[in-house]
C-alpha cells in the first residue's frame, strides 16, 4: 500500500445530470480523491469499479435517464476513510428483494451483479431510501484495514 | 476510448479481438452487435480474445453471458482468450470463471474447439 503522506481531509461534492457521461465524471473524481488518500492500484481498481456500478444504478435504474432528475454525488476521505455517497431521484426498490446473481438460477443472467460486485470491491456498503423520494448508497473503504 | 473489435478468420474458428472497455453503452452494445451478426451468419466457433480488455463492468459481463449463450443456443461454441488479471478477476468473483471454456494462449484455443 502506497504510503499515505496526506493528512488533509478533502471532500469532493457535484450535482449530476443522469448520463452515462456522469457516470465517467463520477468515478474520476472519486479515483482522484482515493488516490490522494493512498490508495494502491489494486485498490482503485475496486473503487473505481463500485463507484461505476453504483452511478449505473442511480443514472439507469433510479432516474431513467431523466433530463429532470439529479444526481448527488459525494467523494470524502477523513482520517483513514474514504466514502462515497450517490443519491437519486427515482421511486427506489425492495432492499431485500434482489436476486443473489450467485444462485444457480441466477448465474446466466445478462444483469444483476452490480450491488453484488459493489459489496465485494468495498468495505462497508449501505442503501437507504430518500424522503420523498430516491435512493442513497454509501460506500466506504478505509485506506488501513479494519 | 470506447472499444475497438477486429474480427479474423483462423481455419473455421472466427477470432473476434476486443480492445479497450467493455462498459456500459458504446463498449457492450458494439460487443453485442458483433455476436448477434456472427451468429446470424451461422458462425459456430468463435473465440473473444480479451487480452487488449482494459475494463469491464458488469454490463459488459453480462454481454459475455449472453454471447455465451446466444452461441450456445445456435449449436455453437463460445470460448474466451487472454483473460487480465481484472477480468479474470471478476469471473471468479461472479462464479463464471468455470462458464467458460478460458485459454491462454491463441493456438490451444483454436485446437480446442
Amino acid at each position: 500500500m502506497r504510503e499515505n503522506k496526506h493528512h488533509v481531509p478533502e471532500t469532493v461534492e457535484r450535482l449530476l445530470d443522469s448520463t452515462l457521461e456522469s457516470v465517467e465524471s463520477a468515478e474520476e473524481l472519486a479515483l482522484s480523491v482515493a488516490q490522494r488518500a493512498g490508495f494502491d492500484d489494486d485498490d482503485l481498481m475496486k473503487i473505481g469499479m463500485a463507484v461505476r456500478e453504483s452511478m449505473v444504478n442511480a443514472v439507469v435504474h433510479g432516474n431513467r435517464y431523466s433530463a429532470h432528475k439529479k444526481v448527488r454525488f459525494s467523494a470524502t476521505h477523513h482520517d483513514g476513510r474514504f466514502a462515497v455517497r450517490i443519491a437519486d431521484e427515482g421511486e427506489g426498490f425492495d432492499f431485500a428483494g434482489l436476486p443473489d446473481p450467485l444462485a444457480a438460477e441466477n448465474l446466466m443472467r445478462t444483469s444483476g451483479r452490480g450491488i453484488f460486485l459493489i459489496r465485494s470491491f468495498m468495505d462497508e456498503f449501505q442503501m437507504r431510501h430518500l424522503e420523498p423520494v430516491g435512493t442513497e448508497v454509501t460506500l466506504v473503504k478505509y485506506t488501513v484495514s479494519k | 476510448m470506447s472499444v475497438k473489435l477486429n474480427t479474423r478468420q483462423v481455419g473455421d474458428v472466427t477470432v473476434v479481438d476486443v480492445a479497450g472497455r467493455i462498459t456500459l453503452g458504446e463498449g457492450s452494445s458494439a460487443l453485442r452487435d458483433t455476436m448477434r451478426e456472427l451468429v446470424g451468419k451461422g458462425q459456430k466457433k468463435i473465440l473473444l480474445n480479451l487480452g487488449d480488455v482494459t475494463y469491464i463492468d458488469s454490463s459488459g459481463i453480462g454481454e459475455l453471458v449472453s454471447g455465451f449463450t446466444t452461441v450456445t443456443n445456435s449449436g455453437g461454441q463460445l470460448k474466451l482468450l487472454g483473460l487480465n488479471k481484472r477480468v479474470k478477476d471478476l469471473l471468479q468473483i461472479t462464479k463464471l470463471y468455470t462458464v467458460f471454456d478460458v485459454h491462454e494462449d491463441e493456438g490451444g484455443a483454436i485446437r480446442s474447439f
